[in-house]
């Protein structure tokens, strides 16, 4: 056999190259505009696309489908695809269909800056809604305000996603109340002294850590031991070692459901038994199915609890089962109230241009969202209740509610 | 002291499953004087198979949560593997093996690319859960110091595979095979050796090492994902090179003091700089003793 001369293995490579750059292209164009292309799990609906008649609005949802945070991305596009069908099948808004342009970032960091750009300059939505992982949303506010194209984060509770601009919005509270919240409730517990375990590389992890920490020593409580590790991390026994070393009654753990459950799971072994308590970041049933036995008698606070007895809370549960054929998280429902939000506001202002939409966004008063009534204050946050969910019997149960 | 000593314990732990890797990657080295880089995925592949091998285990008497079944797994987890260390071989570097050092060196960064991205088409990149393959139990020793079972296991199974191979490589022919052709492969094949058949041998038992290795470390952090291997194959490759690259024990014991650095380091108030502190270590040994604790300076006659 010849052995490749060094034209035949520079032709060969230069080919490889264009290949490759020619199918990842390809993987990029955009996908047909339906809601459901970009996720196989929910069940295709077809009244999100009116056939002809009045031209749509798109709404630009960039989320994460896939990756580790694939539960929070899919909870969220069921949440507001519901959402968007029972508008459309009530007459839409203003006479016109909504139309969700979904769009997956692989929960990976820098996705969100190019599909957040690519839905505002070439799909040319009127509003962006996303994302739950406040990282990521820190990445996309930037580029919707220099736009000027509204953007509702439905979950991202870090307080300086809104700070960035009047285009940035949210849907649930911020991690300075929810920080009290946790705060608030292991003090009713007795708990007087508390290690944290943070995850630094994520936004979220050391927003909610910091404003315990302000709410719980302001109160009278105790820090005994900040430990911190990075996302992606697996064994988190030295940290354990040295918080177990400082006899804690609870750790706190801002972290997302991916790594808490293995969290605890190794704080177990360790020996370490005091309850492990976290934010809304925990918000999945991977929760469980990660870590088992080991998770029981946790706790984390939440938007909302699917047991509760509101109407409209009752009403939305009722409707996504009968959809999805599954209960709904707190993610869902947020999504839901995103796009209901949105909707609410176009209708209030009569049209889909950023100046009045903005406008219409930040009056937005009393509205009856499923995870509680929203009014928007100042710095476009609303203030709601959170709930308490303790994990027991390997499910989530609704315990307490608590009120700003 | 209390922390102290489980620090060491929780060190010992994972730097047993550093070295069961390492040795993966100096019994390579050692043999073809290249740097395998697709080992630590070659863990990963270990991982999952241990995953899917575990559901036909249910059927069996004794179930899953046996010493037996988890000998079955493991084993089973080692052979596959064993294959694919061949399969890697045989595919991607005998055909490259008349060509320079660094052409191997970027194949084998090409093979773990692929393992990891075709991993994660293949199995999706959530993570998933690793089933429990033995009942969890701790002991709590006296001074504080807590034992998992978890722990036991995993310094259990390394030593033994550590004797293993040991005995392989010092008490049988195909040892003294592979001894033979990383001292001198021309003269090795003048002396009989059957050069490509040690060869694939030295692969087969590397990458049943990094299986062991998988099944250990998932079995530790409780749950699976396509990018596992990265890191830990990038610390054990550190643990080989501080201990010496080529040396057998210079590669476990570089595991277990990797190990011990990690845990120290992650357990003080530099918790967030443990790796840096980790490929620190590195860089000094390197500056210390260029060729590694127990690794001979090769000196070339000019």
């Amino acid at each position: 056999m010849k052995l490749p001369t060094p034209d035949r293995i520079f032709t060969g490579v230069l080919a490889a190259l264009l290949a490759t750059a020619t199918l990842t292209s390809c993987k990029k164009s955009p996908t047909p505009a339906s809601t459901d292309s970009t996720d196989a799990s929910a069940p295709s609906s077809k009244g999100s696309k009116a056939p002809a008649g009045p031209a749509p609005i798109r709404i630009g949802e960039f989320t994460s489908l896939t990756g580790v945070n694939a539960s929070f991305g899919q909870s969220t596009h069921k949440g507001s695809t519901l959402a968007v069908e029972e508008i459309n099948a009530k007459g839409g808004v203003l006479g016109r269909p909504l139309e969700l342009v979904t769009r997956d970032n692989q929960s990976k960091a820098g996705e969100t800056s190019i599909i957040v750009r690519d839905l505002i300059s070439r799909e040319k939505v009127v509003a962006l809604i996303g994302e739950i992982a406040s990282r990521r949303s820190l990445e996309a506010a930037p580029i919707a305000q220099d736009s000027g194209i509204p953007m509702i984060s439905p979950a991202s509770t870090n307080e300086r996603v809104t700070l960035t601009g009047n285009c940035i919005f949210r849907i649930c509270f911020t991690d300075g109340f929810q920080g009290r919240v946790l705060s608030k409730f292991l003090s009713s517990l007795g708990v007087k002294k508390v290690a944290i375990l943070v995850d630094n590389a994520q936004d979220y992890s050391v927003g909610l850590s910091e404003n315990f920490r302000k709410a719980f020593t302001e109160s009278g409580g105790q820090i005994v031991s900040e430990q911190s590790y990075s996302s992606g991390d697996k064994d988190f026994r030295s940290q354990l070692t040295a918080i177990k070393a400082q006899n804690p009654e609870a750790v706190l753990l801002p972290n997302y459901y991916t790594e808490a459950p293995l969290v605890v799971r190794q704080a177990r072994q360790l020996g370490i038994d005091v309850p492990f308590v976290g934010g809304d970041g925990w918000d999945s049933t991977e929760l469980v199915t990660l870590g088992g036995d080991a998770m029981e008698g946790s706790f984390f606070s939440n938007h909302f609890a699917p047991e509760s007895e509101k109407a409209a809370v009752q009403q939305f549960v009722k409707a996504y089962r009968d959809k999805y054929q599954t209960d709904p998280d707190a993610i869902a429902a947020l999504g839901y109230d995103a796009v209901g939000v949105l909707a609410d506001a176009i209708t209030r202002a009569g049209s889909t241009d950023p100046i009045p939409l903005l406008e219409a966004l930040a009056g937005t008063k009393e509205f009856p969202a499923v995870t509680g009534n929203i009014t928007m204050d100042e710095n476009r946050n609303p203030t709601k209740s959170a709930v308490i969910i303790r994990v027991e019997g390997g499910k989530f149960r609704y315990l307490e509610t608590v009120t700003p | 002291m209390a922390e102290f000593l489980q620090q060491t314990v929780n060190g010992l732990a994972l730097g047993s499953i550093y070295a069961l890797i390492a040795l993966g990657y100096t019994l390579v080295y050692g043999v073809l004087r290249f740097v395998n880089f697709a080992h630590g995925d070659v863990l990963m592949i270990g991982a999952y198979a241990a995953v899917f091998l575990h559901g036909p285990l249910r059927h069996m008497p004794g179930g899953t949560h046996s010493v037996g079944g988890f000998v079955l797994v493991t084993a089973g987890a080692m052979l596959v593997c064993a294959a694919l260390g061949v399969l890697i071989e045989f595919l991607a570097y005998r055909p490259l093996r008349r060509q320079a050092r660094l052409t191997v060196l970027i194949t084998s960064i090409g093979v773990s690319l692929l393992l990891a991205n075709g991993g994660q088409i293949v199995f999706g990149a959530n993570q998933r859960p690793f089933p429990d393959l033995l009942p969890e139990k701790n002991l709590p020793l006296a001074a504080g110091v807590v034992v998992s079972s978890s722990h036991l296991v995993v310094l259990g199974v390394a030593l033994l595979l550590l004797l293993l191979l040991t005995l392989v490589v010092h008490r049988t022919r195909y040892g003294l095979a592979i001894r033979a052709l990383s001292q001198n492969p021309t003269a090795a094949a003048l002396m009989g050796v059957h050069l490509n058949g040690t060869i694939s041998f030295t692969f087969a038992i590397g990458s049943a090492l990094a299986g062991a290795a998988g099944v250990l470390y998932a079995m530790n952090i409780h749950s699976v994902e396509p990018l596992m291997g990265t890191l830990p194959g990038i610390k054990a490759f550190i643990a080989a090179v501080l201990g010496g690259i080529g040396s057998l024990h210079g590669a476990a014991i570089g595991g277990l003091i990797l190990g011990l650095i990690e845990s120290f380091a992650g357990g003080s108030v530099l918790s967030s700089y443990r790796d840096a502190i980790a490929f620190g270590a590195l860089v000094l040994i390197l500056l210390i003793r260029p060729a590694g604790l127990f690794g001979s300076a090769q000196t070339e006659k000019v």
